[in-house]
């Protein structure tokens, strides 16, 4: 062997005599790649794309997510689409970093055994995506995805949105104190509720730089207060609706990554 | 800790301390079941009060019945903790098999294994259920079992800590029965292997600290001047999986009484922390681990020299520098910005020689006792799990290559590539392992049967690759199929077309399945008689005389 | 080469490192060279990608990150391709642009691209709701046979994909039939007496007497839109009652709901998600389907 290798193995009893050297020598060692590949992230300008139209999920789109993410949607569905030509035929535009800015966490999925969800937002009726949840093989034949019929009937629970919306809010997502407090209304309001909804439109919109991207209407069809259907409908209405694509420039130098 | 006779007159300490914890808990939990604001909240934090009062009961018996004889000989080795950890591993094993059967079936015939009202059994719930019950309950039993024993062993120590490394095994039981039955009730975060809830998380932290604590102590109090090899393994699983866990499920409970928490970060960041995690609870739990298990038993059980030191050290300290950086081999081609793919992509590739690096003195190691692959069915299983464990560690590289990626990515080619690591190397190495420790320490001379050991490998080798195959052939051929082209140059297939294409490979998968979890169900069968020290009957007949219990050591 | 007291390994002849474990103990082998060869290799490799690629972020107060000889990029390549793409259908998606529907499907080259590239966007966009092939589903009309409530030509198909049916889009096909019984429009007992007047105009057996006390209320309240021979009217997307073709289902209970409540079915618009060749070509596509007209 070389002169190093055995200088190495000579003193590499160093580690093997004293357990707090050999631990400190494991952390610094697996300190460094997770260092260097994450902190960038959190500086470098051009992580996430500038476009308009992003804007914080709405109290009932929020708590559609949670649905989504309680029943595990996203073991099956990935929402992100890579640009790859066959994707960006299939499913539409490649997915940006700025789409997921208010997911906490992400969402995009790592197996695809349903499509891509990431655009899905206004490709089917309301009353589709419901009766889609309810016996997905009635509509697809083919289809292995579970039926969700257990969802029909069951209200949302409005009380913890005001939480759910405060603790992200501290972790950065620039809800309002009055968004925060309107919470159950706005909710009730979008599901075609009997509230006026004028105020979260603006509210929304002034965040977003976009207006109407909010749709306001009973998604599972069943009048009353809002239901889980309601949001989780909600929710798949409004996926990849948001960003306008005529304001992204893949050329520009800042979006270059 | 010197076992002086005073102490047993006394408190012990570790006992006050564990009771301390316990009490805090206790204390925690009825708080958080009075002010639930949601219902799978209360429902845990009443299994949290549950098992608090029964541990702090179980420590006061234990307490009570130990005065005046010696707690914690010195002189002798923990074993009673080794055999519940062999008994824990193989249950949660079968668990873990059979929902993975199970939900296996879910994908392949949807109309006779989904149940459209019972929401605790749709497909997206089992998933993580799964998961969770294989890699943390059935690998981390068995890290766990395997530590403590070959740590003491190595050491010529008994374990350090009193009591505490049964806090250790029952608190980790407990995390298990907590993230598991909050899948069924819906509780996630999300991330993949990181799914359970913040509270199931703090609970683990306090687990793995005292599980570090009492590794590290036990080193400490060594009687061998250099630590072993197989030590270092465990060491930085240990410790690494500490520092994943904890950076990863940084998150915010929306309220202290409700089960929901919001990551810290969010898209891209939380992306790729999460998948900085995700890789290297591979390359820590199921990798690390389990390699350090490779150390121990295949040298002990074949009798011969580990094959290169030198190897050793190398690899060691490679691989774990090396494994941190491969993360976005997970995220090629989506939002996480090229550069930290081009990073993940050849780190990857430069991690193959340092995988390999314990495959060889794995497999070198039997140079000189070859023979024993014929004549010992276990010492075949564990050869066969470093077999694995080396395809899997060059599918790996070659999956993380940018352009195999963009096909195999989302395919069930990953799937496939899980299952070789999973049920070829972490799967078998574990088997042997058990099947070691279960004789050695009931101090049989031999397993029950041999022959039962023999049928396992082979339905079990044959399941493995029915399952690898069909997912190979299924993954590649949906990768195919969503991108290919008709002759006009428009997309040939829809995507249920590519899911119904799949079908045959689900049934071969499941079949696969199902052979894999009947061989482990031969093992248990086999242990509990080795346990038992029963003798089969053709043996009993050729040797008449009841035989002669003799220690392995 | 470290420990106390190295000793030889009686088999390979190999010296051990003299350390001794619960019995097992270690050779001192030196690396594999194969090994040692094959990972230099690999960081050679990734020396070289890091030149060409990509690779390594900036320190922090600075901005960007190497961006490799190559100056590669996946967004840029798939706008690349993507253009390329297009342009290889320019002359495609032009014709079909600008030339009427028949004369499309007269050209012989022109119509199999079409219905081609129809064929490829209906599996994921349509055959959910429509079926494979268009074979329709409860509430999701059969676009396979001859029967339409917009009509089955080239255009107007084309304009109901374009535009979708009750869709919000801004022109959309719109029409809605009252809801005579939740509107309290019509009684219990008139509503029966209309499912079995529907039920006789499909051609089956009926009760005589509620059909002939059902003909006034149609005429007065139903043949403004579905005619007075109830033959439908597909200017208004409204369906013949007379047909063995239904939309939700012909059954006495399934009619009865229409009438006192009908559901409103709606069909996305898609010339949003859809850019107009693939409009065009779905609608030739529909045609080509069997009802074409
Ligand atoms: C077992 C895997 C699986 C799970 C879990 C699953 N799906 Fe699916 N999903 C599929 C498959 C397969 C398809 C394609 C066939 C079809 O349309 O039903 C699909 C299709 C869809 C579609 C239509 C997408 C399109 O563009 O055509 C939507 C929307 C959808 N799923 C939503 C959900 C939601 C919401 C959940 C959770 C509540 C969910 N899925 C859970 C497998 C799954
Ligand atoms: C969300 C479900 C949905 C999807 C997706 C959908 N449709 Fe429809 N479509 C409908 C419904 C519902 C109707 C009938 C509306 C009514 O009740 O009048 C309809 C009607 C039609 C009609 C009119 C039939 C007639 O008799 O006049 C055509 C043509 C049609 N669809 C074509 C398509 C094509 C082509 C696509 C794909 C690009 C498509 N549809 C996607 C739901 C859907
Ligand atoms: C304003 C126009 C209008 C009037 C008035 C009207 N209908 Fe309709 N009817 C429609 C339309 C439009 C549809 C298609 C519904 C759809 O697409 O969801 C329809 C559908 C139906 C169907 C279901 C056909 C199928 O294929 O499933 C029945 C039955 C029916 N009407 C009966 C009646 C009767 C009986 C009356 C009078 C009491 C009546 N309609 C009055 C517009 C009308
Ligand atoms: C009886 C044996 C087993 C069967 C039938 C089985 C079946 C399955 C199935 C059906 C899935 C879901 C695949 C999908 O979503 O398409 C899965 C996922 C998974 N299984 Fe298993 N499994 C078995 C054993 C194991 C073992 C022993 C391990 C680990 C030690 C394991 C680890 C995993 C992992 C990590 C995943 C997630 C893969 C991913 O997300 O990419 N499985 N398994
Ligand atoms: C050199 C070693 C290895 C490398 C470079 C590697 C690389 C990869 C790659 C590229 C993927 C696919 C990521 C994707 O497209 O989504 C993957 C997935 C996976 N690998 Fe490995 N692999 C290695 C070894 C192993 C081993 C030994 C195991 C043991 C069980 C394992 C378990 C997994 C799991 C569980 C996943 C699925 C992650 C998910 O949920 O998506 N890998 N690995
Ligand atoms: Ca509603
Ligand atoms: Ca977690
Ligand atoms: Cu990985």
């Amino acid at each position: 062997m070389a002169q190093r290798p055995s200088w190495l193995f000579r003193n590499h009893r160093l580690f093997e005599k004293n357990s707090f050297i050999l631990l400190v020598g494991i952390l610094v060692v697996v300190a460094i790649g997770g260092i260097i590949e994450i902190v960038p992230l959190f500086y470098l300008k051009n992580t996430i794309e500038k476009v308009e139209g992003m804007r914080p999920y709405t109290p009932l789109e929020l708590a559609g997510q949670k649905i989504y993410v309680r029943e595990g949607c996203h073991v099956c569905h990935s929402q992100m689409i890579r640009p790859l030509r066959d994707e960006v035929e299939r499913y539409g535009h490649y997915s940006l970093a700025a789409e997921s800015m208010y997911d906490h966490p992400f969402l995009w999925g790592s197996k695809r055994t349903g499509p891509d969800l990431a655009r899905v937002g206004g490709k089917y009726s309301d009353e589709w995506q419901k009766q889609h949840l309810i016996d997905p093989r009635s509509l697809v034949p083919e289809s292995i995805m579970p039926p969700y019929a257990f969802l029909g009937g069951r209200s949302l629970d409005l009380s913890t949105l005001k939480d759910e919306m405060s603790a992200l809010k501290f972790e950065g997502v620039p809800y309002t104190d009055a968004m925060i407090a309107n919470a159950a209304d706005d909710a009730a309001a979008q599901a075609g509720g009997d509230y006026d909804y004028e105020p979260i439109k603006k509210a929304y919109a002034a965040l977003s730089g976009r207006n109407d991207t909010i749709a306001f209407r009973d998604f599972d069809g069943e009048p009353g207060p809002p239901s889980e259907l309601d949001a989780l409908i909600a929710y798949l209405q409004m996926l990849g609706t948001l960003v306008d694509f005529s304001t992204y420039e893949a050329d520009d130098l800042s979006n270059q990554r | 800790m010197s076992a002086s006779v005073s102490r047993e007159q006394s408190l012990d300490s570790s006992a006050v301390g564990v009771g301390l914890v316990l009490l805090a808990v206790l204390i925690l939990a009825v708080n958080g079941a009075a002010h639930a604001v949601d219902w799978a909240f209360r429902a845990h934090a009443w299994m949290f009060v549950i098992a608090a009062f029964a541990g702090i009961a179980g420590l006061w018996l234990w307490h009570e019945d130990s005065w005046g004889r010696p707690r914690f000989d010195a002189t002798e080795y923990e074993d009673g903790i080794i055999k519940a950890g062999i008994a824990a591993t193989m249950f949660w094993g079968i668990a873990g098999f059979t929902v993975g059967l199970l939900i296996a079936l879910q994908l392949t015939w949807p109309n006779l294994f989904y149940f459209p009202d019972l929401g605790w059994t749709n497909f997206g719930r089992l998933r993580p259920l799964h998961t969770s019950a294989v890699i943390f309950a059935f690998g981390g039993n068995a890290l766990i079992a395997t530590s403590f024993y070959v740590v003491q062993r190595t050491c010529r120590t008994r374990l350090a800590g009193g009591i505490w490394p049964w806090f250790v095994f029952w608190g980790y039981q407990l995390f298990i029965v907590i993230a598991g039955t909050g899948y069924l009730m819906g509780v996630t975060q999300s991330k993949e292997y990181a799914e359970p809830e913040w509270y199931a998380d703090i609970w683990l932290t306090i687990v793995w600290v005292a599980y570090l604590a009492v590794f590290m102590a036990t080193i400490l109090r060594r009687k061998e001047p250099h630590i072993y090899v197989a030590n270092w393994f465990y060491l930085a699983f240990i410790v690494t999986i500490a520092l994943l866990h904890v950076v990863n499920n940084i998150s915010l409970p929306a309220s202290l009484a409700g089960a929901k928490s919001y990551a810290a970060s969010s898209g891209v960041q939380s992306a790729l922390i999460q998948w900085w995690y995700g890789h290297n609870a591979v390359g820590f739990f199921l990798t690390a681990g389990f390699l350090a298990m490779v150390y121990y038993f295949i040298p002990k059980r074949v009798e011969r020299p580990v094959w290169s030191y030198r190897l050793s050290i190398v690899h060691f300290w490679s691989l774990i520098f090396i494994y941190i950086w491969a993360g976005p081999h997970h995220l090629h081609y989506t939002a996480l910005p090229q550069w930290a793919q081009t990073l993940g992509m050849t780190f990857s590739i430069m991690l193959w020689m340092p995988s390999w690096g314990g495959m060889i003195n794995g497999l070198m190691t039997l140079s000189g006792a070859w023979d024993k692959l014929r004549t010992d069915p276990v010492v075949r299983m564990l050869v066969v799990s470093v077999a694995f464990y080396g395809m899997a560690t060059f599918e790996g590289p070659a999956m993380s290559i940018r352009e195999v990626n963009a096909l195999s990515h989302y395919t069930d080619w990953g799937i496939g590539h899980v299952h070789s690591g999973a049920l070829g190397w972490v799967g078998f190495v574990t088997f042997g392992a058990m099947y070691c420790l279960t004789q050695w320490l009931w101090k049989r001379e031999k397993l029950y049967s041999n022959a039962m050991v023999e049928w396992h490998f082979w339905i079990a080798t044959i399941g493995i690759v029915l399952y690898i195959t069909s997912m190979w052939v299924s993954g590649i051929m949906e990768g195919l199929m969503w991108r290919a082209y008709n002759e006009f140059g428009f997309l040939e297939y829809s995507f249920v077309e590519t899911v119904s294409a799949k079908h045959i490979s689900y049934i071969i998968r499941a079949l696969g399945g199902g052979l894999y979890l009947s061989g482990a169900l031969i093992m248990i069968y086999n242990l509990v008689r080795t346990a038992r020290g029963d003798v089969p009957a053709d043996e009993r007949k050729r040797i008449p005389a009841a035989p002669v219990l003799q220690p392995a050591e | 080469m470290t420990g106390p007291s190295p000793e030889i390994d009686t088999h390979s002849g190999i010296e051990t490192t003299g350390h001794e474990w619960d019995g097992i103990k270690e050779l001192n082998n030196p690396l594999p060279r194969w090994w040692l060869f094959i990972f230099w290799a690999t960081v050679a490799v990734a020396i070289v990608y890091w030149v060409l690629m990509p690779a390594w972020p900036a320190l922090p107060g600075l901005q960007g990150n190497t961006t490799g000889v190559w100056g590669q990029s996946d967004r840029a390549d798939v706008a690349a391709d993507t253009a390329a793409m297009q342009a290889e259908r320019a002359t495609l998606s032009a014709k079909l642009a600008s030339r009427d529907a028949t004369s499309i499907l007269q050209d012989h080259e022109l119509s199999q691209l079409a219905l081609s590239l129809g064929e490829s966007a209906f599996g994921d966009n349509c055959a959910t709701c429509h079926g494979a092939g268009g074979r329709g589903a409860k509430g999701y009309p059969r676009l396979a046979d001859d029967v339409w409530l917009w009509g089955g030509s080239l255009d107007e198909i084309e304009q109901t994909i374009r535009v979708g049916i009750r869709s919000g889009h801004t022109e959309t096909r719109l029409s809605e039939m009252p809801a005579f019984g939740r509107d309290e429009f019509l009684t219990a007992g008139q509503i029966t007496d209309l499912v079995e007047l529907v039920t006789s105009v499909s051609g089956r057996d009926a009760d005589a007497a509620a059909t002939a006390r059902a003909r006034p209320i149609f005429e007065e309240q139903c043949s403004s839109c579905h005619g007075v021979d109830a033959h439908g009217d597909r200017s208004k997307g409204v369906p013949n009652l007379t047909d063995a073709d239904w939309l939700y289902g012909g059954d006495r209970e399934t009619i009865h709901r229409t009438i006192y409540g009908p559901r409103y079915g709606v069909m996305p618009a898609w010339s949003e998600r859809l850019d107009p060749a693939k409009v065009r070509a779905l609608a030739i596509y529909v045609h080509s389907l069997g009802g074409g007209e």
